[in-house]
């Protein structure tokens, strides 16, 4: 309506897309005789949401069940509280990085913790190494961990690749394929961003060496929140199992059009956001059989202790994939504190070579990296259970097919 | 086929086009550029969900309520933040570069709040989550019930704006604001009632989008920039206009998820946006100036 509209709008959507940008916030603590754990998360922006549930939880819970038992534990037998600096990256890389600066070089604390998620891990490595901090990356997956591990020796990878968690889905499908329980269809759908890119680049040779046929595969972009027309064509591609690499926006939005549409296969596949706790409430209370990335030993003392403590804390029970599994690694610190003292090196040697007892049972790692993992995981009698590897102790067998919704 | 991607498409503009309806309202009356609408939105999701996991309120009812407090929200945000900005432009452009910082700035605020309040968490309901079967194809019934509203809102709105008094001044004070008070038109209060309908409709568009889409505290500015391409589709401050672009913009994007390659969907679409900046400035329904 007027002449001026254009440039105002075109202004609009820049500042829009610019709303990564921003200011580091945060307290610097007076040193003592604390032991002083920083870190930097993502409190606002994009990756709040992922940081707000499997990191900070687990982060609070962990330092708060230190410091109730009266600090970490050192060598010599003494014990300090733990003190925490902490900084919101806003969710972008480059506050990220000046937030670790600012914590190894200003507020010198002892250790650092990583953020959330792949990229940011990624892009805090040759930091890390740089001023020699452990980096116990647990919530980033990628297939290059074994080059990374090899590159900065004091980083640890413990979440897997995209392959790992293809192979261990195919590795399942095949088992009740051969069984005769399912054909030999499979429509995939996969989200164009980073993860999701992983997980369909490894599935797809993966599912054609087992002699599947992808009946269906197609790619949506990030941000799409109808999935009414990818299910349905995926309903009419005659596959049997249905396989989601998808974030937890698509797991849910995908989960709720099946139901509403009536699409039953026998086998329902989605990938992050499956194991999160409000997944059966999404479901609308008909979770049971849905795969999902992840899993837990359910019945395992230590994850139900674990889960209890979880919600108690924070009022809900953690993730069944990557929490358990970010807890544990907090663990493994804190055993690495109690028998070397805060040297980084020791520490980083300790936990390069060091067996520990976590809730998710005994960890050793292997060359830097965790490779002891659930890839599959199944709602079943209401806890979320891994299914693959099925030769690992406390694995639950695969409900196929799943129940109709 | 066609008949479902048809009607598949033309839901998801129905809802594509409830979330622009109240930014192009607030930008074309009130000359208020908001980029918090996505902020706005969630706050009636957000909103919504709580009533209905905590008071045990119907989503429907809170459809009714929501918007009416939305209304209030809207006016004393134009009262308290927008008001002054526009007293010191004099009716220059000047009020669509404040209006976007000062919106900026609304986006965090709110973003905090609602981060502080509800937490990072994924939030999602299952209401109404049923098919229902129209022509053979299942559609999600909240989905219909949104692009109802939509239909509704839409239409009621221009019907009003073309045919009513209140909307003769509404329309005076969007093309003419600086003539509008020649003829006894309080701009102001007029400009006013613009943002706070435009606020009421963006907490229409959040309490049915929570009903069938995930969202979390964080998400606004998806909202935000997706009523964007819309409005500035349509023409900017066109009502009719963004409705018809989005309810194109679905059926667009369901044809190439379909005929094409679903991984397509975002790419038509700003190919179509940068088309319409190219040649069509104005909006596809916009008036040339």
């Amino acid at each position: 309506m007027t002449t001026f509209t254009r440039r105002a709008t075109l202004g609009a959507l820049l500042l829009t897309a610019a709303s990564s940008l921003a200011l580091t916030a945060g307290t610097a603590q007076a040193e003592g005789e604390t032991i002083t754990i920083g870190y930097a998360v993502a409190r606002t922006g994009p990756s709040a949401t992922g940081a707000g549930i499997t990191t900070i939880p687990n982060y609070e819970l962990w330092v708060d069940t230190v410091n109730k038992a009266g600090g970490l534990k050192l060598p010599d037998g003494s014990q300090k509280m733990i003190e925490v600096v902490e900084y919101d990256d806003r969710s972008s890389n480059e506050d990220l990085v000046r937030a670790i600066e600012r914590l190894a070089a200003q507020d010198k604390v002892d250790l650092i913790l990583p953020p959330w998620g792949t990229g940011p891990n990624l892009a805090i490595a040759p930091l890390m190494a740089r001023f020699g901090y452990p980096q116990l990356a647990v919530t980033a997956v990628t297939d290059k961990a074994p080059e990374f591990a090899a590159r900065w020796d004091r980083s640890y990878w413990m979440l897997g690749g995209g392959h790992d968690y293809a192979k261990g889905l195919v590795d399942v499908l095949a088992a009740a394929r051969d069984a005769g329980t399912i054909n030999n269809k499979v429509a995939v759908v996969s989200v164009a961003d980073g993860f999701g890119i992983d997980l369909i680049n490894g599935a797809r040779p993966a599912f054609e060496a087992a002699g599947f046929e992808l009946a269906y595969d197609a790619t949506y972009p990030l941000g799409t929140s109808d999935f009414a027309t990818l299910l349905n064509d995926a309903q009419g591609s005659g596959a049997d199992s249905f396989v989601a690499f998808s974030y937890p926006p698509g797991s849910f939005g995908m989960t709720k059009t099946a139901q509403s549409m009536g699409y039953n296969p026998k086998v329902f596949y989605v990938s992050v956001g499956g194991a999160f706790p409000i997944y059966p409430g999404i479901a609308d209370g008909n979770a049971e059989g849905v795969m999902a990335i992840g899993g837990v030993d359910a019945d395992s003392p230590a994850i139900q202790d674990y889960f209890a403590r979880h919600t108690a804390f924070v009022g809900n029970p953690p993730d069944s994939w990557a929490s358990a599994i970010t807890y544990a690694s907090l663990e493994m610190l804190a055993q690495a504190v109690e028998r070397v003292g805060l040297d980084h090196a020791a520490l980083a040697a300790e936990l390069s070579n060091g067996t520990f007892e976590t809730v998710i049972g005994e960890v050793k790692l292997e060359d830097n990296q965790l490779r002891d993992l659930w890839w599959v995981g199944q709602w079943q009698g209401g806890a979320f259970r891994a299914v693959n590897p099925g030769d690992k102790a406390g694995a639950a067998t695969p409900v196929i097919p799943k129940p109709e919704w | 086929m066609i008949v479902t991607t048809l009607i598949l498409g033309l839901v998801l503009g129905g809802t594509y086009a409830l979330l622009a309806l109240g930014l192009t309202l607030q930008y074309g009356i009130a000359r208020i550029m908001n980029l918090a609408y996505g902020e706005l939105t969630l706050i009636a999701a957000f909103g919504l969900v709580a009533l209905f996991q905590q008071a045990g309120i119907s989503p429907l009812l809170s459809l009714l309520v929501l918007p009416v407090l939305g209304y209030g929200l809207g006016w004393i945000l134009y009262q308290g933040m927008m008001r002054p900005l526009v007293a010191r432009s004099d009716g220059t452009g000047r009020l669509e570069v404040d209006s976007i910082l000062a919106t900026f700035g609304l986006l965090f605020l709110i973003q905090g709040l609602l981060l502080l309040a509800f937490g990072a968490n994924f939030t999602s309901i299952s209401y109404l989550d049923r098919g229902v079967s129209i022509l053979g194809v299942s559609v999600a019934l909240n989905r219909l019930i949104a692009f109802g509203i939509c239909v509704l809102s839409g239409g009621a709105l221009v019907w009003a704006l073309n045919r009513t008094t209140w909307g003769l001044r509404m329309r005076a004070v969007a093309l003419t604001p600086g003539s509008a008070p020649l003829v006894g038109i309080d701009v102001n209060r007029i400009a006013r009632q613009g943002f706070a309908i435009g606020t009421a409709l963006a907490c229409v568009a959040g309490a049915s989008i929570s009903m069938y889409q995930t969202f979390s505290a964080t998400g606004g500015v998806i909202f935000t920039m997706k009523a964007l391409v819309i409005v500035i589709m349509g023409g900017v401050g066109n009502v009719p206009g963004a409705l018809i672009a989005g309810l194109a913009l679905g059926l667009l994007e369901t044809f190439v998820a379909t005929a094409i390659d679903p991984g397509l969907t975002l790419a038509a679409t700003f190919t179509i946006f940068l088309a319409v900046l190219l040649w069509r400035p104005q909006g596809l329904f916009g008036a040339r100036s």
